[in-house]
């Protein structure tokens, strides 16, 4: 920061003399006089006519023809959502030629679109040709204001053999026209039980004034409503504005017992012991025991959990669309996703990996064995039944007067 | 850096000399005194825990706790293996390298005008300068989005530059002015009677002279733009500088390299200063 | 000709930095104000239609945290002029030919990034951090004591992070102060109490006003310590300008607010200079 806002000494004395006048006053008001005439610009929308599930049929062809190889894809995820030695991404060098620059840059969506908003409206390149974004309010705006290549499917034939029949009718992206998932994950409560001093199994235990604040929440508005409404008794996909108001009533009633709404740093606070008790995704308290030896827990809580799903996309102002497109098609071999979701420990969206898994096992020896083992017999890798049996969807919305007052519902929560 | 511009109120304007000064001790002198070195201490600390968990050995991935002593991500290889952090610093320094550089050229314009004619516009110009120096960064950096958005402009590497030049130019312009007002304006007068052009005068004989000044506004421009998170989040669209890796970093762990780097910025910061600051003394002796 | 090249010289010289400032100081607050008076919505569009509402809607909904900065950097400015003032007075009264050096210290934080030095003091003040482990340990403060999230973390790192800007300018005025003055005073029988309000307070008043100036603004308009620092309880007016440009892209509502915070600075700062613009001051300060 300007820091060094600072120590010219004859800068200070002109401070200290100087003052504005009046006459200076008027200067300035003359200029903005003068500028007034060039603010008449409104912000352009970007949303296509008869934008969202529909797409006109040629636009794949449309988009895809003349695309050819750069040998080279910039690739934006989320942290925690690869082994930081990225050994399936040297694989993929190795076989292909194409190098990949992997960053983790996005933390939550909303400030991730937020952040490329401008660029694509612009017709800029955001400097990346693939990129992980949830099935969100924000996944609705990028789709609708034509910010994400229609895929091309003749060329994902991994995916077409080997992903999971649930993942190709999913409701924010049927038929896969954008989107192909990188991975589920639920939404549950993580907890350090050294410091709760007893388990966790319910939503309740987050509204417990014994623990007053150590409890965390996370500051996705839709993250945070869902757990309200599943509080209140509300299914999160179906629920109504008066299922929202009586939620947001229950979130409010929480707050003085709450540290603070949280992003991705959630993990961090944990590990520091900022709170005891925090909303949490499955995989990453998975990998924070893994990394650091902690042993904190994570449970879907009795009365339900959300599941949602991260989906690659290809950012329609990407530059080596068609090497981004072979990267995705390359998650979906099962011996790559097997290898992914033993470490990230997120839901796998290939079955056929988790027989790779158990294969990859029997090879293995001491520890590893049994992490793999268990990553492959993990219900939060492949949930079963029952599990789904407790997982919500997100709430969805018919328009956009829906949404906005759904933020302008949850909004106030999280800024204090 | 900023030291060397710190004391100029010394040089141009000598303060009595300190055998003016009262022969008194006042008793709170101690005290002050004791004061004084608490809150200097208070400054460090933090400053020394970062520099100290640059030698941290941490566990895991999270360099919270104290592990134990190790060199190791002062090694190179180390230092820059996390790619995308390496890349950061990187960007900041050409950001901050064209953004002074720029800055330096348009502001010295300014601040050589202030300070040697009277024109009419200078006192604008002057609200202009107070403003971009007085106003907060959070509005600067908001304003600019809002013009890149309803210019539909996507932000970028440029746009950055551009900020970090605008907040910039006025104290390039306050510091070459400074020095621009004490300007003996015989020596000039000397050459012109010598048959030298304004032109040959103001590069042979002006420029030399106010060349410290523009060199401390280079340094102070560089401090400002390596340094700046606030006006470059609201600029920065998807590249990322020094700063903004941090901030994003912080939710699931700082890396030890950030540490390091911090460190030899920390470093490379106060030997810039400690040598312009030697320098000028040496200069104020001969 | 030659007297018309140096009338238009320092246009010359002026132009493309004035320029500069011109289209990316101040176009940007109208495209701002042209911003805060549309409505609409970030994928269809925003347009001009000179919705007053929005600043009313701005005011009532984050009235708490606008009021919340303002008294974080009022209570922040005083500590700051608590603290600043004593060690200004002693260095450039005591500090002798080592005045140089103390100064340097004081700017030692600034050669660190503000992010950086901002998140030290999380680590340092975390819950089981080295400060509050060891008190939690022998059982001088309960388990679930914590000082992050409060209102004392957040002013505190904001006293922190400005304190130079304070220091300097009270420093620059005292150094201005003649030793001789306040020696003729105190030949004129003035205790040493009575000596420092009636010469040396005068005297550094000029600069007590410039380090208000520099370091209220920016600390009311901050919005990194309270996010690092801080919790949802300390929200500050910035964070939420932030959050509505950078996580919502709710333009409008933003910069609506951004225009109110901004009125509201000058007001004080005119308000400030106003009530300081007494005689005696001014005549000090043209000195």
């Amino acid at each position: 920061m300007s820091a060094s806002n600072l120590p010219d000494g004859a800068l200070l004395r002109g401070l200290t003399q100087r003052r504005i006048g009046r006459r200076d006053a008027l200067r300035i008001s003359g200029l903005s006089a003068l500028g007034a005439t060039l603010a008449a610009c409104g912000v352009q929308g970007k949303a296509k006519p008869g934008a969202g599930a529909s797409v006109a049929p040629d636009a794949v062809a449309k988009y895809w023809t003349g695309k050819t190889k750069v040998g080279h894809v910039d690739f934006a995820n989320w942290p925690l959502y690869m082994d930081p030695k990225k050994p399936e991404l040297a694989t993929f060098t190795k076989e292909t030629g194409i190098t990949v620059t992997y960053k983790e840059v996005i933390q939550e969506m909303g400030p991730w679109f937020a952040k490329v908003q401008p660029q694509l409206a612009a017709g800029q390149s955001i400097g990346y040709d693939l990129m992980v974004i949830t099935n969100s309010i924000q996944f609705a705006q990028f789709r609708d204001s034509g910010f994400l290549a229609p895929l091309d499917h003749s060329k994902l034939p991994n995916f077409t053999k080997n992903a999971g029949a649930q993942y190709t009718k999913e409701a924010y992206d049927p038929g896969n026209v954008y989107s192909v998932p990188w991975a589920s994950g639920m939404t549950g409560i993580a907890y350090d039980e050294t410091k709760t001093k007893r388990p966790i199994t319910k939503l309740a235990d987050l509204w417990d004034p014994a623990f007053k604040g150590k409890i965390g929440m996370f500051s996705d508005t839709q993250e945070l409503a869902n757990f309200g409404l599943l509080k209140v008794g509300a299914n999160p996909d179906k629920s109504t504005s008066s299922d929202w108001d009586k939620a947001a009533k229950e979130l409010k009633a929480q707050k003085p017992l709450v540290r603070k709404y949280y992003d991705q740093s959630y993990i961090d606070a944990l590990g520091n012991g900022e709170v005891w008790i925090t909303m949490a995704w499955s995989g990453d308290v998975f990998q924070k025991n893994l990394s650091d030896g902690t042993n904190f827990k994570f449970v879907i809580p009795e009365e339900g959990g959300t599941i949602w799903t991260d989906n690659m996309t290809i950012p329609i102002t990407a530059k080596a669309p068609l090497d981004a497109i072979t990267l995705m098609d390359f998650f979906y071999r099962p011996d790559i996703a097997a290898s992914i979701a033993n470490f990230i420990g997120y839901v796998c969206p290939v079955p056929a990996a988790q027989a790779e898994m158990r294969a990859a096992a029997a090879k293995k020896k001491g520890t590893d064995k049994t992490s793999e083992l268990a990553a492959a017999d993990s219900k939060l890798v492949f949930p079963t039944d029952d599990v789904y049996a407790k997982l919500h969807y997100y709430v969805s919305f018919s328009n956009v007067d829906d949404q906005q007052t759904f933020q302008k519902t949850f909004e106030p929560i999280v800024l204090g | 850096m900023s030291q060397s511009t710190m004391d100029r109120p010394l040089r141009t304007e000598p303060a009595p000399e300190p055998a003016a000064r009262p022969r008194r001790r006042l008793k709170g002198g101690t005290l002050l005194y004791l004061y004084t070195w608490l809150v200097i201490i208070w400054l460090i600390v933090p400053i020394f825990v970062m520099i100290a968990f640059s030698f941290n050995n941490p566990a895991g991935r999270y360099n919270q706790h104290w592990d134990g002593f190790t060199l190791k991500w002062w090694h190179p290889a180390k230092l820059f293996e996390i790619q995308d952090l390496s890349q950061a610093l990187w960007t900041s320094l050409i950001i901050a390298v064209i953004s002074s550089l720029l800055s330096a050229a348009l502001g010295t314009g300014i601040g050589y005008a202030l300070g040697r004619y009277r024109f009419r516009g200078s006192g604008t110009l002057n609200v202009i300068m107070f403003s971009t120096i007085s106003s907060p960064e959070l509005i600067m950096g908001a304003s600019l989005l809002s013009l890149f958005v309803s210019l539909n402009v996507g932000p970028g590497f440029t746009t950055i530059v551009i900020a970090h030049v605008m907040f910039s130019i006025s104290f390039v312009a306050a510091i070459v002015r400074a020095r621009v007002v004490t300007l003996d304006r015989s020596i000039e007068e000397a050459a012109a009677d010598l048959g030298a052009t304004p032109w040959t005068t103001f590069w042979k004989v002006t420029f030399p002279i106010i060349l410290p000044a523009v060199f401390s506004g280079i340094l102070l421009a560089f401090a400002l733009s390596i340094d700046d998170f606030v006006v470059t989040n609201f600029t920065a669209g998807s590249t990322v500088t020094f700063p903004l890796w941090i901030w994003g970093a912080t939710r699931v762990g700082l890396p030890p390299q950030v540490n390091v780097m911090g460190t030899l910025i920390f470093g490379v910061g106060v030997l810039i200063a400690l040598v312009t600051n030697l320098r000028s003394r040496k200069q104020k002796k001969d | 000709m030659n007297r018309l090249k140096r009338q238009l010289a320092p246009y010359f010289l002026v132009l493309p930095g004035g320029l500069w400032l011109l289209v990316f100081f101040a176009v940007p607050m109208i495209a701002m104000l042209s911003l805060s008076l549309q409505q609409g919505d970030v994928v269809y569009g925003y347009r001009l239609t000179f919705h007053w509402q929005n600043y009313t809607d701005a005011i009532s909904g984050y009235h708490d945290q606008l009021v919340r900065s303002l008294i974080y950097a009022a209570i922040g400015t005083i500590l700051l002029i608590a603290l600043s003032f004593p060690v200004a007075h002693w260095i450039a009264f005591y500090g002798g030919k080592r005045k140089p050096t103390y100064l340097f210290l004081l700017l030692l934080p600034f050669f660190v990034s503000f992010v950086l030095r901002t998140i030290s003091w999380r680590q340092i003040l975390t819950d089981d951090g080295p400060v509050l482990q060891p008190l939690k340990h022998i059982g001088v403060l309960p388990d679930s004591y914590h000082l992050l999230g409060t209102p004392e973390a957040v002013i505190g790192g904001l006293v922190y992070n400005y304190l130079p800007f304070m220091v300097l300018p009270i420093y620059v005025a005292l150094e201005r102060i003649d030793p001789r003055v306040v020696e003729a005073s105190r030949d004129l029988y003035a205790s040493p109490a009575l000596s420092f309000r009636k010469v040396i307070l005068p005297l550094a008043l000029p600069g007590v006003f410039a380090g208000v100036l520099m370091s209220f603004v920016p600390m009311a308009s901050d919005y990194v310590n309270s996010e690092v620092l801080g919790s949802q309880s300390t929200t500050m007016i910035g964070q939420v300008i932030q959050s509505k440009y950078l996580q919502t892209s709710d333009y409008p509502t933003a910069s609506a607010l951004s225009f109110i915070l901004m009125a509201v600075l000058l007001v004080g700062i005119f308000a400030y200079a106003r009530a300081l613009g007494t005689e005696d001051v001014m005549k000090v300060a043209a000195r």
